[in-house]
């Protein structure tokens, strides 16, 4: 067992991939000498040289082009897209692409990779660096959407993720890289994508959420706790596929649920945890779901970001309003 | 290579402006720096988020911009700053976007200059299209777009050339060639010897020159603003030139360059060569140094208070930013705002 960062361990588990898999690459702009602007493939290109970590042209479209390429060849690119907000030149590709070929060609044709994009707002980023838009991604089908927010997961899901036989959309939470911190298993080890996890078991309320929100929620719930109230915390830690069996069974439990997330509101991913919810669990609903979401606006620039950003006290009140039904 | 002032301050060919002239832009280019350093302090203490500097690249940015009419329109980088401010975007503006305030991105009314593209490459279309719509209406505006060496590998420069060419669009490209983009540099970044070259691919006049050299920047740039104010189509600038500093301020350049390499770079330095020209010429001596760097200064520091003492938007703001008039979504969610608590 090692003490690691959510940082640390997605360094260690692209180091593993490496070593283990001489189909896997990493390509990005500036992940070889310099590390990556987050330090995450720190020493990587000096252990595996230059054609397996990969400096880029300045070029997103490219790199998940050739990525594509690559992997209907038979590698195993592993790509990082710089901040999520720049992931849109290449958002042809995948929409067009890296999400079709399998279908269109039945089988014939696959495209296992990993697109790697830290993602989320809360530290008074430039604009653009601050996106969470990972609706975007879910709306596209063909394609993974996982997001982990522990150091645990987020070596087993990468390491699950390479592995994938289809493409994985891999959602690294800013906020989140260095701020986590805990003891996990030296080596490899997988965690399946796709599967939620309570991470704190309660009977009042559902609090259904993702990524550096979870940092967040967990705040709320303690506050809950102070007043008496038992939140359960949802962690969905994959919204594509999306494990609606474990919301619906704690919904059917607590009889109230509130979905939170950074991203805009219309049409974000909460909103389809609430039909999710709706189709299942209707009747086992004691008040109506509710939503704390980032606005339908840019994400402000430092000094008004604390408009935008949900925080534990929007998330109290929001359990508060099911509560009172 | 293109060059006219030598690094040693000697001439190699002919001046394009006269020396009451190259003295207004080396003062404008000791004003440039004076901002850059100061917003590289102020955000060491935590005043600014990430900025990007433009030390080495000041003869490139104000030796280009002074060519300009001031309604031509120009469409820059994160790395521009001195490029806009020479356009008329005032400091306290392009300091409080770095705060973190997006007033930041509102210029005066007379100023057409766009604000500091952050992505990479898509602002090379806007120009072809600025350009255009001023010739459309019957106007001599015209537009300049400038970019990084690492932007011409982006899609959107080849879509912005070709558009440009295909449709004689007023246009002038204007990339600075700063030799790194992050980490990444010329080599991993491309396989031709120059940018210029690329601009034959569309039918576009290429011209390569020194880029810390004021004159051959001013000389290059008057012909290309004058072929495109002319309706004679666009040209491709490559201003080859060094960033000093890091790519931004949590950039650690000692993990891709050497020293030897940066100070190599320094001894071009833009400023040091044209003070050597005024000096030869009996038009510099320390005293007007000391005066111009004070006056300077008094500006750079009244502009970090105008930026910082802007107050904090509030969230009504941010609503009614996103649509001439707020939606009724846009409305509701205030609602939740105030309801729920910020
Ligand atoms: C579309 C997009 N991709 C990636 C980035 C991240 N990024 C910011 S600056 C930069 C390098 C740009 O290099 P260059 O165009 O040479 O300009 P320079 O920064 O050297 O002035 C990168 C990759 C971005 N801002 N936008």
């Amino acid at each position: 067992m090692a003490v690691l960062t959510l940082a640390q361990a997605i360094t260690d588990a692209l180091d593993i991939a490496l070593d283990n898999d001489e189909r896997v690459l990493l390509m990005g702009e500036d992940v070889g000498k310099a590390g990556g602007v987050f330090r995450l493939s720190n020493g990587l290109y000096e252990k595996y040289g230059p054609d397996r970590v990969i400096d880029a042209p300045v070029a997103e479209s490219g790199i998940i082009g050739t990525a594509f390429g690559m992997a209907v060849a038979g590698m195993r690119p592993v790509t990082e897209i710089q901040f999520m907000g720049f992931s849109y030149p290449a958002y042809d590709q995948i929409v067009s692409h890296v999400g079709r070929i399998r279908s269109r060609s039945r089988h014939r044709f696959t495209s296992p990779m990993v697109i790697r994009m830290p993602y989320g707002g809360g530290i008074g980023a430039s604009e653009h660096h601050s996106e969470s838009t990972e609706s975007i991604y879910a709306h596209t089908p063909g394609v993974k959407v996982v997001v982990p927010s522990t150091p645990y997961d987020a070596k087993g899901m990468l390491l699950q993720a390479i592995d994938d036989p289809d493409p994985v959309i891999f959602l690294e939470p800013i906020r989140l890289y260095r701020s986590v911190k805990e003891e996990i298993p030296v080596g490899a080890y997988l965690v399946p994508l796709g599967l939620a996890r309570v991470l704190v078991p309660g009977d009042d309320v559902t609090i259904i959420t993702y990524g550096a929100m979870t940092a967040e929620a967990r705040k709320a719930v303690a506050i809950l706790k102070q007043e008496g109230v038992s939140p359960e915390l949802i962690d969905l830690r994959s919204i594509v596929p999306f494990d609606v069996d474990t919301v619906v069974e704690s919904v059917e439990k607590t009889g109230r649920a509130v979905v939170v997330h950074e991203a805009h509101r219309t049409a974000g991913f909460g909103a389809e945890v609430v039909a999710q919810i709706q189709e299942r669990a209707l009747f086992s609903l004691s008040a109506p779901v509710q939503r704390v979401t980032g606005w339908d606006m840019i994400v402000p620039l430092k000094r008004a970001e604390h408009h935008y950003v949900p925080t534990a006290e929007r998330i109290v009140a929001a359990v508060g309003k099911t509560l009172e039904e | 290579m293109l060059q006219i002032l030598t690094p040693e301050g000697e001439l190699v060919g002919d001046p394009p402006i006269d020396v009451p002239m190259t003295r207004r832009l080396y003062r404008a280019m000791v004003g440039a720096r004076l901002y850059d350093r100061k917003a590289t302090a102020i955000q060491k203490q935590g005043r600014l988020a990430t900025y990007a500097p433009f030390e080495g690249q000041e003869a490139a940015q104000v030796g280009s911009a002074a060519v300009l009419r001031p309604d031509d329109w120009m469409v820059a980088t994160y790395r521009d700053a001195a490029a806009m401010w020479m356009q008329g975007y005032p400091w306290e503006l392009l300091l409080a976007g770095r705060t973190g305030h997006e007033r930041g991105g509102s210029p005066p009314d007379y100023v057409n200059v766009l604000p500091p593209s952050i992505t990479v490459g898509a602002h090379m279309l806007h120009a072809v299209g600025l350009a255009w719509a001023e010739r459309l209406q019957g106007n001599d505006r015209i537009a300049v777009t400038y970019f990084g060496e690492g932007a011409t590998s982006e899609g959107d420069f080849h879509e912005a050339m070709n558009f440009a060419a295909v449709h004689r669009t007023g246009t002038v490209f204007l990339c600075q060639n700063n030799q790194y983009a992050i980490s990444t540099g010329l080599n991993a970044q491309m396989a031709t010897d120059t940018i210029a070259q690329k601009a034959g691919a569309y039918g576009v006049p290429g011209v390569r020159l020194d880029g810390n050299d004021l004159f051959a920047v001013y000389w290059a740039m008057k012909n290309a603003v004058d072929r495109a104010r002319g309706s004679n189509g666009p040209t491709l600038i490559e201003a080859v030139t060094y960033r000093i500093g890091p790519h931004t301020t949590s950039d650690d350049p000692t993990r891709y360059r050497t020293n030897e390499e940066v100070d190599d770079w320094r001894s071009r330095d833009p400023l040091e060569r044209v003070r050597r020209y005024l000096e030869l010429n009996g038009a510099w001596d320390e005293e007007w140094q000391k005066h111009i760097e004070g006056e300077e200064s008094a500006v750079v520091e009244r502009a970090v208070e105008l930026a910082e003492g802007l107050n904090t938007p509030d969230a009504d703001e941010l609503f009614d930013s996103m649509f001439a008039e707020p939606t009724s979504d846009l409305e509701s969610q205030r609602r939740l705002l105030e309801s729920e608590g910020g």
